[in-house]
C-alpha cells in the first residue's frame, strides 16, 4: 500500500467495510466511553490548571486551593506575573532563544539535508555515516560541558542553542523528504541557470513546506522546553529561561521574589499565580500546535517509512 | 574518503545528473559540488565540534580532573576511575534503578500506544478520530517540568485529588514524594506524556493491513477477537518486534529530565539513574574524572546494546517479511 493511501485513511473517513457487521450498541457505548476517558485524562489536568489560574484569589482560597470551573474570571494572576519581574524576563528569554534557535537550526538542517540528498555529492557518504553514527553514540553530559566551556559559551544564551543546533533525526527525515523531489525538476532549474541556493529556496523548500513545518515545530518545542541545558550551562540566574523559573516557583515552591509587586499576593502565594506561570510556559506550544499538527502524519510517516 | 571509486559510476546511477565523463577527477567534482559543500558546512561543523570534538572530552575519564588545572594540568590516573565503578555500590544502585525503570516501561508503557492505536483504528468517524488524535498527541510537546508540575498539582499532598478526598472525609493518598511509588509514578507519567504520540506509528501500520485478509476472515466467521489475534496483530508484528527490540537496546537511558526533576523529593535510593549519577557526582560533586568514567561506561555499553538490538531487529525483520 502506498504512503498516500495510508495517509488518506489516517486523516479521512474510513467507512465501515461491507464485511464488518454493524457493531452492537453496547460495543459502540464501550468504545465511546474509552475515547471519552482517554481524552479526559489528557484534557482535565490542563482544564484545572487554566481554571485555577483564571479564578479570583478568594475563590481559590475558599475552595481549598483548586478550581475546576471558576464562578468568575479574572486575569489578575497574569497581570501580577507579567508585571515586569522574573517571569516576564524569563518568558522573553525563552521567546528569544526559541526564535533565534529555530531559525538557525532550521537553516542549517535544511541546507545540510539538501546537500546530502543530492546523489553523488563529493564526500556525501562519509558525512552521512558520521551523522548516522551519532544515533549509536552521543557524547554525554560532561564532555559536552567541557566543549561548551572551552568555547567560552558558559553563561551565554548560545549555550542553549549551539550544543543542540542540528538534530540527526530531523536531518534524516528532511533528507528523505528531499530525496522524493523529482531530480528532473532540479536539473531543469539548473539548466535555466539557477544556482544551488536558488534551487533550494525556490523549488525544494516550497515543495517541502509540510515537512519543514513539522521539523520547525520539533525544534521550536525543543528550544521552548529547554530546561536542563540551562541548568547545566547558565549559572547566572538572571539568564534563566521560563522552564527553569517554572521549576523554581511551582515544583520547588520558592517565593516569587521580585515578580509580584503587591504584598498581599506574596503573602498568600495563591495557586493562581503558580498556575498562571504554568499556563504561560505551555501557551506558545498550545497555540502553534493545531496549525502544524495536521502535517504530522505526512512528516512522521515519511520519516518512519524511510527508516 | 580513500574508498571512493576510481571511476565515476555510470550516469544512469546518478539519475538527474548530466552525463559525466567516465573518469571525473576529484578536483572537478569538488568544483561542481562546491556550492553544495558550502551549504553542508555549518551542519557539518556542528557535528564535528559537538559530537566528534566532544568525544575527546572523555580523556577526563582517565584523569583526576580538576577544572582549575584543565585537561593538560590534571593528573593521569589510568584506569583507576573505571576500577572504582565496580566497587561502588552507588553506581550499582543507579544501574539497578535504571534497568528497573526501563523494564517497568517495557511491560507497562510499551503496550499502551498499541492499545490506543487499536482503539483509534476502530473509530470510523474521521472527525472523532482526528479530534482524539489531536488531543492525545499534545502532551508529547509539553515539557517535563510542566508534566511533573501537573502530576504534582493533581496527585500531590495538597493537590486536587487529596483536597477532594480530604473534603469528603476520605483517606488521602500519598503518591508524590513516596519512594515506594516513585517508579510506577515515573512510568505513569511516561504513559500520559507519550502513549498518544507513540500510537502514530502503530496506527500507520494498522492502515497498511490488507483489507482482503479481514474480509476473508469475516466470511469464515471470525469474530472481533479472532480477527485481532489472527489478522491484525500478525500483520503488524514486524513493527511491534522492531520497536520492542529498539527499546530493549535503549535500556540504559531513561528520561533524564523527568527523573532529575523528581529525584530530590524521594531520594537517590530509588531515583538515582546513571545519567543523574553523572550529574550529581561530577558536575555538582566535583568528582569529574569518575563521573565521566561512569558516563563513558554507560555510553559504550548503551552503544553496544543499541547495535546488537539493531542487528537482531534486522534479522527478525527479514524473517518477518520473507518467511
Amino acid at each position: 500500500m502506498t504512503t498516500t493511501s495510508v495517509r488518506r485513511r489516517l486523516l479521512g473517513e474510513t467507512p465501515r467495510p461491507a464485511w464488518m457487521p454493524r457493531p452492537k450498541p453496547p460495543v459502540i457505548a464501550a468504545k465511546a466511553l474509552a475515547l471519552v476517558i482517554v481524552t479526559a485524562l489528557v484534557l482535565v489536568p490542563f482544564l484545572i490548571v487554566v481554571a485555577t489560574s483564571l479564578a479570583p484569589k478568594d475563590e481559590v482560597l475558599a475552595k481549598g486551593g483548586w478550581v475546576v470551573w471558576p464562578d468568575s474570571i479574572t486575569f489578575q494572576a497574569y497581570a501580577d506575573v507579567l508585571a515586569g519581574g522574573v517571569v516576564t524576563r524569563a518568558t522573553l528569554i525563552s521567546a528569544g532563544v526559541t526564535l533565534v534557535g529555530t531559525a538557525l537550526s532550521l537553516g542549517c538542517t535544511v541546507a545540510m539535508a539538501y546537500a546530502l540528498a543530492r546523489p553523488g555529492l563529493l564526500g556525501g557518504r562519509p558525512v552521512l555515516l558520521m551523522v548516522l553514527f551519532t544515533f549509536l553514540f552521543t557524547p554525554g553530559m560532561i564532555p559536552t560541558y567541557l566543549v561548551v566551556q572551552q568555547l567560552g559559551l558558559l553563561d551565554s544564551f548560545s549555550a542553549l542553542i549551539l550544543p543542540v543546533l542540528v538534530n540527526a533525526f530531523n536531518l534524516v527525515v528532511l533528507r528523505g523528504f528531499f530525496q522524493g523531489i523529482p531530480a528532473d525538476l532540479i536539473e531543469a532549474a539548473k539548466i535555466d541557470g539557477a544556482g544551488e541556493l536558488r534551487v533550494l529556496l525556490r523549488i525544494v523548500v516550497p515543495l517541502s513546506k509540510a515537512a519543514i513545518a513539522v521539523v520547525g515545530l520539533f525544534y521550536a518545542v525543543a528550544y521552548w522546553n529547554s530546561f536542563f541545558n540551562a541548568i547545566l550551562f547558565l549559572n547566572d540566574s538572571s539568564k534563566w529561561p521560563i522552564q527553569v523559573v517554572l521549576r523554581q516557583y511551582v515544583l520547588e515552591g520558592s517565593p516569587l521574589a521580585g515578580s509580584v509587586e503587591n504584598a498581599e499576593a506574596r503573602v498568600n502565594a495563591p495557586t493562581s499565580i503558580q498556575m498562571a506561570v504554568l499556563v504561560l510556559a505551555m501557551l506558545p506550544i498550545v497555540c502553534v500546535y493545531p496549525f502544524v499538527q495536521r502535517h504530522f502524519v505526512k512528516g512522521v510517516l515519511t520519516g518512519a517509512i524511510k527508516s | 574518503m580513500t574508498g571512493s571509486p576510481p571511476a565515476a559510476p555510470p550516469a544512469a546511477a546518478h539519475a538527474g545528473r548530466p552525463p559525466t565523463a567516465p573518469a571525473r577527477s576529484r578536483r572537478s567534482r569538488l568544483r561542481r559540488d562546491l556550492p553544495l559543500l558550502l551549504l553542508l558546512l555549518p551542519g557539518l561543523a556542528y557535528f564535528l565540534v559537538f559530537h566528534y570534538g566532544a568525544i575527546f572530552g572523555y580523556v577526563v575519564a582517565f584523569q583526576d580532573y580538576v577544572p582549575f588545572l584543565g585537561v593538560t594540568g590534571s593528573q593521569w590516573v589510568g584506569l583507576d576511575n573505571f576500577e572504582r565503578i565496580f566497587a561502588d555500590p552507588a553506581v550499582w544502585n543507579a544501574i539497578a534503578n535504571t534497568v528497573q525503570i526501563s523494564l517497568l516501561q517495557l511491560v507497562f508503557y510499551f503496550p499502551a500506544p498499541l492499545a490506543l492505536a487499536l482503539l483509534l483504528h476502530s473509530v470510523t468517524y474521521g472527525a472523532v478520530r482526528r479530534f482524539v488524535q489531536s488531543v492525545v498527541y499534545l502532551p508529547h510537546f509539553i515539557s517535563w517540568v510542566i508534566v511533573v508540575a501537573l502530576f504534582q498539582q493533581i496527585l500531590g499532598g495538597a493537590g486536587v485529588l487529596n483536597t477532594w478526598l480530604g473534603d469528603n472525609g476520605l483517606h488521602t493518598v500519598d503518591v508524590i514524594g513516596n519512594p515506594d511509588l516513585f517508579q510506577p509514578l515515573v512510568v505513569a507519567q511516561v504513559i500520559w506524556k507519550d502513549a498518544g504520540w507513540g500510537s502514530i506509528i502503530f496506527l500507520a501500520a494498522l492502515y497498511t493491513v490488507d483489507d482482503q485478509l479481514y474480509e476473508a476472515s469475516a466470511i469464515d466467521g471470525a469474530g472481533w477477537w479472532r480477527r485481532l489475534w489472527h489478522v491484525t496483530l500478525p500483520s503488524i508484528r514486524p513493527i511491534i518486534v522492531l520497536l520492542f527490540i529498539l527499546k530493549l537496546g535503549d535500556i540504559l537511558s531513561v528520561g533524564f529530565e523527568q527523573i532529575f526533576l523528581q529525584r530530590n523529593a524521594v531520594g537517590p535510593e530509588v531515583a538515582e539513574v546513571l545519567d543523574t549519577f553523572v550529574y550529581y557526582s561530577g558536575v555538582l560533586g566535583g568528582d569529574w574524572g569518575y563521573a565521566t568514567a561512569v558516563g563513558l561506561f554507560k555510553g559504550v555499553v548503551g552503544a553496544v546494546l543499541v547495535y546488537a538490538a539493531n542487528k537482531v531487529a534486522h534479522r527478525l525483520g527479514e524473517q518477518g517479511v520473507y518467511k
